[in-house]
């Protein structure tokens, strides 16, 4: 049967990506940050991962708001990263897992979550970034993506809760898989940003703070903010966190927290990074 | 009831929804076009015959000509799309920061450091 062994919570910053082109990441304004991922990396390569599912937002790259589904998963053999206008570099293509992603989407419909799904997707630094982070030069081309995607561009979008248990089921899912797989979840994006309005550069680092404290281990309490609040309290782009959420419920076991990193600013944002390993 | 019938405005902040989605479809639209090279050397090429040809609004077509930001949030531009219009002007978050907050780059990345501290 396939196993979860893990989620990782990283930000995927577009300047992420310019300053791993540049190679910039032992400048001092990106050093603390980078600094966050050797052990992440190490025990990525301890564990070998097979499969990754990686919740990420579409920053208006594969979806416009002509549709805009609020929960879409690919089922693709092969992901494209594209041009997004504004110059991040692409990267090479990214490997599906076509057969778990339609028992994944199989699981989905039958726990009642109507989500889209895709068997062609471009995909944009939000899913590229966090794949470059872990496997720099990337070399993750060994690793099986399941891209799980989030309405984090238009209101309204779902709640904590609604993301979490898309989660659990996506969990059922995987542990009913009859192959011996190791499966490893990302929950990328966040945490406190605003990029729009008079408001714009906006951080909440007490928020951030206390948001990873309570994911490790009492991810029910964060159900009480509802989007609004997230807007509020952690900018307009704070609702990011449902993907950290979406990857905490895949986390069915004993979780431990291996690892953590939090810094401010990477751009506009408080970026906060953490291993969670689930037994 | 939904989160976005509270009617209280968040200082600042602008939510987009339904009505703003509305607002701005077609300006969104053009901008989402600005993932395609071609799109965007057309557009740096006659700017508002670019925008005639997505139906902008006079309001929307001259905020697009002042690099207005905010007045492009308030023609119903979401953040997201409204990236690829001044990405194509050289433009990263910290400059479209410092444009809508009405600060100096400088200051604008310094209250970002601050807010670390």
């Amino acid at each position: 049967m396939a196993k979860i062994i893990g989620g990782i919570t990283t930000s995927h910053i577009p300047a992420i990506g310019r300053a791993i082109s540049l190679n910039i990441e032992e400048t001092p304004y990106w050093k603390p940050f980078f600094d966050g991922y050797p052990p992440i990396r190490k025990w990525l390569g301890e564990k070998k991962p097979d499969v990754v599912v990686l919740f990420y937002n579409d920053h208006g790259l594969e979806f416009f708001l002509n549709k805009k589904p609020t929960f879409s998963i690919g089922v693709a053999p092969q992901y494209i990263s594209a041009d997004e206008g504004w110059g991040i570099a692409t990267i090479p293509p990214v490997t599906g897992e076509t057969e778990l992603s339609w028992h994944i989407c199989n699981t989905l419909v039958e726990d009642e979550f109507d989500i889209t799904i895709c068997q062609e997707m471009k995909v944009d630094h939000g899913l590229t970034v966090p794949l470059q982070l872990m496997w720099p030069g990337n070399t993750y081309g060994h690793i099986k993506v399941i891209p799980v995607c989030i309405n984090c561009e238009q209101h309204p979008m779902p709640s904590l809760k609604r993301c979490f248990n898309l989660g659990r089921s996506i969990a059922k899912a995987i542990e009913s898989f009859d192959k011996d797989l190791n499966v490893v979840v990302f929950g990328t994006g966040g945490l406190s940003h605003q990029l729009d309005g008079q408001r714009a550069g906006f951080i909440n680092k007490p928020f951030d703070l206390m948001c990873m404290d309570k994911i490790v281990n009492q991810p029910e309490e964060l159900f009480q903010y509802s989007v609004r609040d997230l807007v509020e309290q952690a900018g307009a782009q704070g609702p990011e966190l449902n993907m950290w959420m979406g990857m905490r419920g895949v986390l069915s076991g004993k979780v431990t927290e291996l690892h953590r990193n939090y810094h401010i600013p990477i751009s506009n944002t408080g970026a906060g990074t953490m291993l969670l390993e689930n037994n | 009831m939904s989160y976005l019938d509270n009617p209280t405005p968040i200082p600042g902040t602008y939510f987009f929804d339904g009505k703003m989605a509305s607002k701005g479809y077609n300006l969104n639209k053009m901008c989402y076009t600005f993932n395609d090279k071609q799109a965007r050397e057309e557009f740096l090429k006659d700017e508002m015959a670019y925008c005639d040809k997505f139906g902008l609004s006079d309001v929307q077509k001259q905020a697009i000509k002042n690099r207005d930001v905010i007045g492009l949030l308030e023609a119903g531009g979401n953040i997201y799309f409204l990236a690829k219009f001044t990405g194509i002007l050289g433009l990263n978050m910290q400059d479209v920061g410092a444009i809508q907050t009405g600060m100096s780059v400088e200051d604008f990345k310094a209250m970002l450091v601050k807010a670390g501290e």
